[in-house]
């Protein structure tokens, strides 16, 4: 493969490149505008009004962080089914703290529950890890024992928007030069993320263990410590998807966030991040993310009555997994053909 | 491919080496049936109320759609895919039929025309994942939400409760005597057919192949492709059944019946030892685990702890079965006497 790269002509590279590689977040990228230009066009309030624009851009910051945490699990052919009910319980963690501490400063309060969050990554990365038992099956079991717990420590209680510091709720909010101050977070997170990917040994190390972890073992991979980091990245980045949420809406009851795993999953698909691993980048899953949020708000303002928004995301995961099957075959073959030429 | 084989063979040979009730106990199916028959006996005795007919009437209703499900779950899981689809197949059939019957169809119609969605909707599944060769986790969690969808986007938030009398009545309906629901016949019909299909016939042979190895099982004659074709659809039949149950249980037919359905037929299924990689799978471990977690959940809310533990039993007992079944290989590797070479060999498979 990297031979074939290497002495291939520079026209087939680009070609190659834009066939399999940036072409696939370009295509999801443009399905985004698409769909913002189309319900704009509609109602222009969509963006071109204060409310608009602020909805567009906080809205997705939640599920954009519990997705890049996914994107790195899934990469490593893991799948961590559990986000859902560690960001509910991260984000009631959050209100409970407030309401119980009375002048609790909110920079302990953030880095407690994220700190949580960490650390219930860190139990589901650990069984995983060590007792070699599929991700898949860990993670069900830690949906249900983290929603318990939550579900035992709420009981019928509620967080309100009263029970917060209103400095807490402000930042929920806030803008920056009209950039939501939560979306700046996320996109830093997601920069940072991208980057570490790239660049890092370790973090192409996650690429390879997820085309192969066999081959990765044989060639010495740490393949313990770096699938254990990727669910601690997974749970830290829900646990801050907690806070924000707390945030965002103020009120948190035990059901908070339900079923967010199979969103966070299929934005990733959507973005191009396979899920048998070793494949996609977190650029990609969070246009998925952002995309999935924004068709949900947009449909209505297309005439689509939003019942039908879970059909939609359900065809755009199969369209999204049957075209990467299609440009995969395609790249296959012109790679043959690059091999067959030289 | 050489050393499994030898691997599996010497295995084999240890267990042989024990006497037959020892093997018979030792195996994880057992352990569940065990559990089981403890938490009733124990429960029976603790829990005021719970060794009345109503409890057990109750827990079978109330377990009735995952019992269903978990029996084509185990084929499909077996086969080393899985199907993220089924509660809200589940969902779409109960849409389907109370949405034909709003418009005037009579119910038996309409509840045919839910079956054959299933169907349809399980070849869909089943065509994605073997004829474009699909991974069926990332497929099935596509079709969760479009079927999901599609039952949300007919009925909106509306319901329709208006089921004939004589069927809404048959799905609590007791057996005459007892207290045992109606409904437990037909899955009773169903058990007997696919235990037979799982456990006796050559397709199911197939279906343990396919799970343990694709190849092997191509090359042994197995055609794979229309071995899992298959077992989507039942799992698409047989979650529309379950919906309709669903539907005539509660007399109203919404799109967001039987919401999460899925993990609980899952958590049940792997926790009754069925292999998420495919291959091993046993009916009656299955239909233990399921009517465990029933019985638990049962027992705790009638003794008036919150019912809401079950979720982190059901969790619990999920992580620990697995957990406790890789620790348990691992200690008796340690323990086992076998050569190194042998012990190089199970370690690599």
């Amino acid at each position: 493969m990297s031979t074939t790269a290497v002495t291939a002509p520079n026209a087939g590279r680009l070609k190659t490149f834009l066939s399999g590689g940036r072409m696939r977040e370009l295509g999801i990228l443009l399905a985004l505008i698409l769909v913002i230009v189309a319900a704009t066009a509609k109602n222009s309030s969509f963006v071109f009004s204060g409310d608009g624009w602020r909805d567009l851009l906080l809205t997705p910051a939640p599920l954009l962080l519990v997705t890049i945490g996914q994107a790195f699990v899934i990469i490593t052919r893991n799948v961590d089914i559990s986000v859902g009910s560690i960001v509910g319980l991260t984000a009631y963690m959050t209100g409970w703290l407030f309401a119980t501490f009375p002048g609790i400063p909110i920079a302990i309060v953030v880095v407690t529950a994220v700190l949580f969050g960490a650390l219930l990554g860190l139990v589901n990365g650990a069984l995983v890890a060590f007792a070699k038992v599929p991700a898949m099956v860990i993670t069900l079991g830690t949906l249900y024992a983290f929603r318990g717990i939550n579900v035992l420590w709420t009981g019928s209680n509620r967080i309100n928007p009263s029970d917060l510091p209103k400095p807490f709720l402000r930042f929920g909010t806030a803008q920056f030069l009209t950039i939501p101050l939560l979306t700046i977070v996320a996109i830093v997170v997601l920069l940072i993320a991208a980057w570490y990917l790239k660049n890092m040994r370790s973090g192409r190390e996650l690429y390879a263990i997820g085309s192969d972890p066999e081959a990765a073992n044989l060639y010495g991979l740490k393949t313990t410590r770096r699938v254990l980091t990727a669910f601690i990245v997974s749970g830290t980045l829900s646990g801050l998807a907690g806070v924000f949420y707390a945030a965002r809406y103020g009120t948190i009851d035990s059901q908070a966030a339900t079923g967010w795993e199979f969103n966070a999953i299929g934005a990733a698909v959507i973005g191009g991040v396979a899920i048998v691993g070793g494949v996609g980048t977190v650029w990609g899953a969070a246009i998925g993310a952002i995309l999935l949020i924004t068709i949900n708000r947009a449909l209505p303002i297309l005439g689509i009555a939003d019942f039908w928004q879970q059909a939609v995301v359900g065809v755009l995961i199969i369209g999204a997994i049957v075209l990467d099957r299609v440009l995969a075959r395609r790249q296959k073959r012109r790679l043959i053909e690059a091999r067959d030429d030289s | 491919m050489t050393t499994s084989t030898a691997t599996t063979t010497s295995i084999v040979q240890f267990d042989f080496d024990r006497p037959l009730w020892r093997r018979i106990l030792a195996t994880r199916e057992f352990a569940i049936i065990g559990l089981l028959i403890l938490v009733i006996v124990v429960a029976s005795f603790a829990v005021d109320g719970f060794a009345q007919p109503l409890t057990y009437n109750y827990l079978l209703l109330d377990v009735a759609p995952i019992l269903f499900i978990a029996l084509p779950m185990t084929l499909v899981m077996t086969t080393g895919e899985i199907d993220l689809s089924v509660g809200s197949m589940a969902g779409l059939a109960s849409v389907t039929t109370g949405a034909m019957v709003q418009a005037g169809a009579p119910f038996e119609i309409a509840a045919a025309c839910a079956l054959v969605v299933g169907v349809v909707g399980g070849a869909f599944n089943g065509y994605l994942v073997t004829v474009v060769g699909l991974p069926s986790l990332a497929v099935t969690i596509g079709t969760l939400a479009l079927f999901r969808g599609i039952a949300v986007g007919v009925l909106g938030t509306t319901a329709v409760t208006e089921f004939p009398e004589f069927w809404t009545a048959l799905a609590k309906a007791k057996l005459a005597g007892t207290s045992i629901p109606w409904v437990v016949v037909p899955f009773v019909v169903l058990l007997v057919i696919f235990v037979v299909l799982y456990h006796f016939t050559p397709f199911g042979r197939g279906i343990f192949a396919v799970g343990l190895s694709a190849d092997a099982a191509k090359f042994s004659g197995v055609d794979v492709k229309r071995t899992k074709f298959i077992v989507f659809v039942l799992a698409g039949a047989v979650a529309a059944l379950a919906g309709i149950f669903y539907t005539l249980r509660y007399g109203s037919a919404r799109g967001d019946n039987a919401t999460g359905l899925e993990l609980q037929v899952i958590a049940a299924v792997v926790l009754g030892g069925v292999s998420v990689f495919g291959g091993r799978g046993k009916i009656h471990g299955v239909i233990a685990a399921v009517l465990l977690i029933g019985a638990l959940s049962s027992a705790l809310r009638l003794s008036g702890v919150t019912s809401d533990i079950i979720n982190i039993i059901t969790g619990g007992l999920l992580i620990i079965s697995v957990v406790g079944a890789s620790l348990f290989a691992w200690a008796k590797k340690r323990r086992s006497a076998v050569s190194p070479a042998r012990a190089a060999a199970s370690s690599a498979s």
